[in-house]
């Protein structure tokens, strides 16, 4: 617990006005987050309220048609994906985008892949710089595999695992990229609720024990309202809240845009 | 002591990522080295080492192309345009400049890696059969181009005829002298893509091949990587060209046409995609198809066909075979003959138990 510190005046991540448009649809409008280093900052709100779509902007999938994204006060508003990945910055998928062909083992060693050197040649060559890094990293990737409680799984393809499991290997994968700023997609969908605790422990952990700032994304307002130092809202492309998790419950646009009217109580939005 | 895993006795990490971490695989493989380097060319005559050869050559080409095709998931049916690439380069660079293969060599894969890469380019943009059109594009303008500036095909048959490599002085001029000059390059070409794929790199083209997506965002850089694929493919194919000119004397346009693009394809699909030991496999069964229907047919042909009928089947036989068989592997056995290896040595792993 001791590592745990929320700076209130560093900035890991600043959204400024960013807006994105698909076509006639308007995904993301004029919306600014700023997210401190070491917290916890849900981004919460109805279907196709373009939560992920900021989360695309912020891994540079694609880019804002407005605005500017900077992470840690450097603008990364226009860099490639691979670049963002480079600075830091990991994250899990809404759908499981896991590489199903390798072993959990190497997909957390390609998590691994830009905190690594080895090129085509000392790869080939094999012995020497590329297997002394191969140790060193695995050593790495060893004591993530503990801290996940993968022992046994290692060598199994990450296509069999079940789906609990795939989505644990996920977060773990971007953790090998020993990032600063971790954004999780829904990473509690479709678990059962010992997965959902187990999952929400991790996060917890991650963020106390490494100070990883998180940037979180879910659906489940009991996890989000336990774990979030603060909230965003989200709707129709709109932020129309933010604040910590008394002040979202209280805030009537909010309950306005989950329930569409603003007589029911506040606690109805604990879904 | 050779005997089977009873549990797991490693104490370092190296042991566990090592090539072949049991004792018996191990064995195995040196038994299979020793047969290969010392037993085969004592034994085997001058016609069955031409054979085993130009197995050897296909190996190289299709652990190449299965570089690109089964482990990053891109596709090219442009490969035997990249192999006359690196077989032109070094027969022009041998016959002009009288260099030696052991620059002619990597200069033709180097050649035919620069030429893929470029062709590599729309594959940013284009997946599956698109790109498997764009790369038939280039290999019929490569084959063209060859074909038709003399410059570059030294002539009117579009052939260059290349003096034997020599080593040390010594032309080497039987098979036999031959069998150990493409070995060494295929050990390397072997060696070379199983750490290519277990390390850093061939993770990564893995990783593109699965989710592209996932990939770029883990912080692949998805343009280089496809590049670098197209690249080293490329390169395995000009080698193999190389290697084919020096094993033939005579560079040709006509050995390396769209069909053996195909054949190459074939090799990998049936060897298993995505499995070094399964493109040595498919490039074995590829290669010795022909030569085992021409065998049959000269021996059991005459109790079916009159032998005027034999003269126009047995051409004709290799084709229907061929696609016949490849039909029955989708179908039984779409991961190839390396997955049938698979299953048989782990069977025998827990024998004689279930699991």
């Amino acid at each position: 617990m001791s590592a745990r510190t929320v700076s209130t005046e560093e900035l890991e991540l600043s959204l400024r006005g960013i807006s994105k448009h698909f076509g006639g649809v308007r995904a993301v409008a004029d919306v600014s987050i700023d997210v401190r280093r070491g917290e916890i900052m849900s981004v919460i709100g109805p279907n196709g309220a373009g939560k992920t779509s900021v989360l695309n902007m912020v891994s540079g999938f694609y880019h804002p048609d407005t605005g500017t994204i900077s992470l840690k006060g450097a603008d990364i508003t226009n860099e490639k994906p691979s670049e963002i990945a480079r600075l830091g910055v990991a994250r899990t998928f809404q759908n499981i985008a896991l590489f199903k062909g390798l072993s959990v083992l190497d997909n957390l060693m390609l998590g691994r892949h830009v905190r690594m050197k080895a090129g085509v040649l000392s790869s080939i060559l094999y012995w020497g710089p590329a297997q002394r890094e191969e140790v060193e990293h695995r050593r790495w990737v060893e004591s993530l595999i503990d801290f996940l409680k993968l022992q046994d799984l290692r060598k199994q393809p990450a296509g069999a695992l079940a789906y609990g499991l795939q989505k644990r290997v996920e977060l773990g994968r971007a953790l090998a990229l020993d990032p600063s700023l971790l954004l999780l997609d829904e990473p509690m969908a479709g678990m059962n609720q010992e997965e959902k605790e187990d999952m929400a422990r991790y996060v917890l952990d991650v963020n106390e024990e490494w100070g990883t700032t998180v940037v979180l994304i879910e659906h489940d307002m009991g996890v989000v309202m336990d774990i979030s130092d603060r909230i965003a809202v989200l709707d129709r492309g709109e932020k129309i809240a933010e604040g910590n998790a008394d002040e979202v419950r209280a805030n009537p646009a909010v309950i306005q845009a989950y329930l569409g009217a603003g007589e029911q109580s506040a606690e109805a939005a604990h879904g | 002591m050779i005997h089977r895993e009873c549990g797991i006795y490693k104490t370092s990490y190296q042991a566990d990522m090592a090539l072949y971490p049991l004792p018996i695989a191990k064995w195995t493989v040196a038994a299979f080295a020793v047969l290969l380097i010392v037993v085969a060319p004592i034994v085997l005559d001058e016609y069955y080492l031409s054979i085993l050869n130009l197995i050897v050559i296909a190996s190289v080409g299709a652990i190449g192309l299965n570089i690109l095709v089964g482990y990053t998931g891109q596709i090219s049916i442009g490969h035997a345009a990249f192999m006359s690439v690196g077989a032109y380069t070094a027969a022009n660079l041998a016959v002009r400049f009288d260099m030696p293969f052991w620059i002619s060599l990597p200069a033709g894969g180097l050649m035919a890696a620069a030429i893929g890469a470029i062709v590599g380019i729309p594959s940013l943009r284009i997946k599956g059969l698109y790109l498997a059109i764009a790369t038939l594009a280039a290999q019929l303008i490569i084959e063209w181009t060859i074909n038709h500036v003399p410059w570059i095909s030294g002539g009117v048959q579009a052939s260059i005829e290349v003096p034997r490599p020599s080593l040390f002085g010594i032309s080497l001029d039987t098979q036999r002298e031959l069998y150990f000059f493409l070995m060494f390059f295929a050990v390397l070409a072997v060696v070379g893509a199983l750490n290519l794929v277990r390390s850093r790199v061939g993770r990564a083209f893995v990783a593109i091949r699965d989710q592209d997506i996932a990939a770029e965002i883990m912080g692949i850089n998805i343009f280089r990587y496809k590049l670098l694929a197209f690249a080293i493919s490329s390169f395995y194919a000009g080698v193999t060209g190389v290697l084919y000119t020096y094993y033939l004397g005579i560079a040709n346009y006509e050995q390396f046409q769209l069909v053996v693009s195909i054949d190459y394809l074939a090799m990998i699909i049936i060897g298993g995609l995505g499995s070094i030991l399964g493109s040595i496999f498919g490039a074995i069964f590829i290669t010795l198809l022909p030569i085992a229907i021409r065998w049959f047919m000269e021996g059991f042909g005459y109790l079916l066909f009159t032998q005027a009928e034999l003269m126009n089947i047995v051409p004709h036989m290799r084709l229907v075979l061929f696609g016949a068989l490849i039909i029955v592997f989708l179908v039984l056995e779409p991961e190839g003959l390396n997955r049938l290896w698979q299953n048989v040595r782990n069977y025998f792993r827990v024998w004689p138990f279930a699991y």
